[in-house]
């Protein structure tokens, strides 16, 4: 599938910066950010970056993968929650997949994670390593 | 609004079916409804159908469905919702006929999975989830729910032979089922043993690639009663909707758009959830039967699996769950497996079930739960005897 670059550009706030949108009134943050709050449905709202720490709360080994991801199976996919509760998708690096468990430690760090479409636009955002390594 | 009946049903033959195109496996499984409810024309027709756009290359699928089914001219349109999109057909069959604007809707669902690769067709699943922020950082769906096995599991104790269990009951409903994609037995060993997916979830948690079509008549009473067929009610729908990202639910061991549209069906049915007697469910994994029989209040949350294990789900237990085979045996053709519900809760209401599946005890209330995604939609439908 065609890759527009627009598409890409667009999401790098979030993606290389990870900018998330902290509301007024509940004062709760969301990522990637969206511009209602969906507890109250204010508008009103200001960009903040998460914290880069946090655990493992849920995470799996896709041992299968789409051709895209191939060469990279097996790797971990996890839901981490960081220090200010908020939580995100990504891939686990810099480990044994075998040692990936609930409650792991882990520090989001700036990596690339796809080429994407036939374009090969070289895609980046955060994979999660445990904060010992 | 106006009672609305079930009058028929059709299924075409559900696998890789290598000859039958798109609008075959439409055309074979609405031809049969129409035979199978005796009905002379259609008001309207709805075709649920997630993606034939990815998996044939083919939109426009409301006139393409009526065109070949020899009906160009009647009111025919797609409806979308993942893998609720047959479900929410079934729904909006039902309305246009309460509303009183059609007597006889057809209700169908249809895909056609296997004319790409099995990547093209992980793709185009995969396009259910966020593309942005959960499949661009390489989430799959065995992934997803996998990870929701993950925090069931170390929530609630939930363990291996519990998610196998759900396999190995579908199948054995499903080798009962003439047009299962896999009519066979399969043992607690082989789901244990079957090659690693996403874990905790092996191939043999995993619901199939399908072919596979299916269509329901809906009409008013007065026109069941004129046709003189089998026809049963549908009581109650419901519909709920919740964060398409997974990680962004608050509990990620439950299925909230799930409880919120069993709720809903349930409180239009005039029903709690004691009063159904059996259900086809959403077991696109092992672990969402388990997920969902918690969800829509049959058990409390962190008891299924145990109950499951028990065989109180099983086709003589006290509440059979996916006496078709469910998605895991009689295979989940995406966009039809929400009507493919309906047929089967059909078909035990009117006593049709083939193959030795029927209930004991001829039940009297059903329950259709489909649901969309990992589980950002999810439709209900509460079915009972004339």
């Amino acid at each position: 599938m065609a890759m527009f670059s627009s598409r890409s550009w667009r999401e790098y706030p979030q993606r290389y910066r990870l900018e998330a949108s902290k509301f007024k009134k509940s004062g709760k943050t969301y990522y990637p950010p969206r511009t209602i709050d969906p507890s109250n449905g204010d508008t009103e709202w200001e960009t903040v970056r998460l914290p880069e720490e946090g655990k493992v709360i849920t995470y799996t080994v896709i041992r299968v993968a789409p051709n895209m991801w191939g060469d990279k199976s097996p790797y971990g996919l996890a839901i981490v929650e960081l220090t200010d509760g908020t939580r995100v998708t990504v891939q686990m690096t810099d480990v044994d997949v075998e040692q990936i468990k609930i409650g792991m430690e882990v520090r989001l760090e700036f990596r690339r994670i796809q080429t994407e479409g036939e374009a090969g636009v070289l895609s980046y955002a955060h994979k999660a390593v445990p904060k010992w390594y | 609004m106006r009672d609305v009946c079930v009058v028929g049903v059709g299924m075409s033959q559900w696998g890789e079916v290598w000859r039958k195109s798109f609008r075959q496996l439409f055309v074979d499984a609405a031809s049969a409804a129409i035979k199978n409810s005796g009905v002379d024309h259609l008001d309207g027709l709805y075709v649920g159908c997630m993606s034939g756009g990815l998996f044939v290359g083919q939109e426009h699928l409301g006139a393409l469905c009526a065109d070949y089914l020899g009906m160009a001219g009647i009111p025919a349109m797609r409806v979308e919702s993942a893998c609720a999109s047959g479900g929410m057909a079934i729904r909006a069959a039902m309305f246009e006929v309460a509303s009183g604007a059609s007597d006889i809707v057809m209700a169908a669902g249809v895909e056609k999975m296997t004319d790409c690769s099995g990547d093209d067709a992980t793709y185009a699943l995969a396009t259910a989830a966020d593309q942005e922020y959960e499949v661009f950082h390489g989430a799959t769906f065995p992934g997803l729910y996998a990870m929701m096995a993950h925090a069931h599991m170390a929530k609630y104790g939930t363990t291996r032979d519990m998610l196998s269990a759900v396999s190995v009951k579908n199948h054995k409903n499903g080798a009962m089922n003439p047009v299962a994609q896999y009519p066979f037995e399969i043992t607690m060993e082989g789901v244990a043993n079957s090659v690693m997916i996403a874990d905790p979830l092996h191939i043999l948690d995993c619901s199939p690639i399908t072919d596979g079509a299916a269509a329901v008549i809906v009409c008013t009473e007065e026109k069941a009663k004129a046709l003189g067929k089998p026809y049963v009610k549908i009581i109650g729908s419901g519909v709920g909707t919740d964060t398409l990202q997974l990680c962004q639910r608050a509990d990620m061991t439950t299925i909230k758009a799930s409880t919120l549209a069993a709720e809903r069906a349930l409180k239009m049915a005039g029903k709690t959830i004691k009063d159904v007697q059996f259900a086809e469910m959403h077991d696109c994994f092992t672990i969402a039967e388990i997920v969902i029989c918690e969800s829509i209040g049959l058990y409390a949350p962190g008891k299924a699996g145990a109950a499951i294990l028990a065989g109180e789900t099983a086709l003589d237990g006290k509440f059979p769950v996916n006496s078709s085979g469910g998605l895991k045996s009689k295979g989940h053709a995406v966009g039809a497996t929400g009507v493919a519900q309906i047929v089967e809760i059909y078909k035990q209401l009117t006593g049709q079930a083939e193959g030795g599946r029927q209930i004991p005890g001829s039940p009297k209330i059903g329950m259709a739960q489909n649901m969309g995604g990992s589980g950002a939609s999810s439709v209900v439908h509460i079915l009972e005897v004339a």
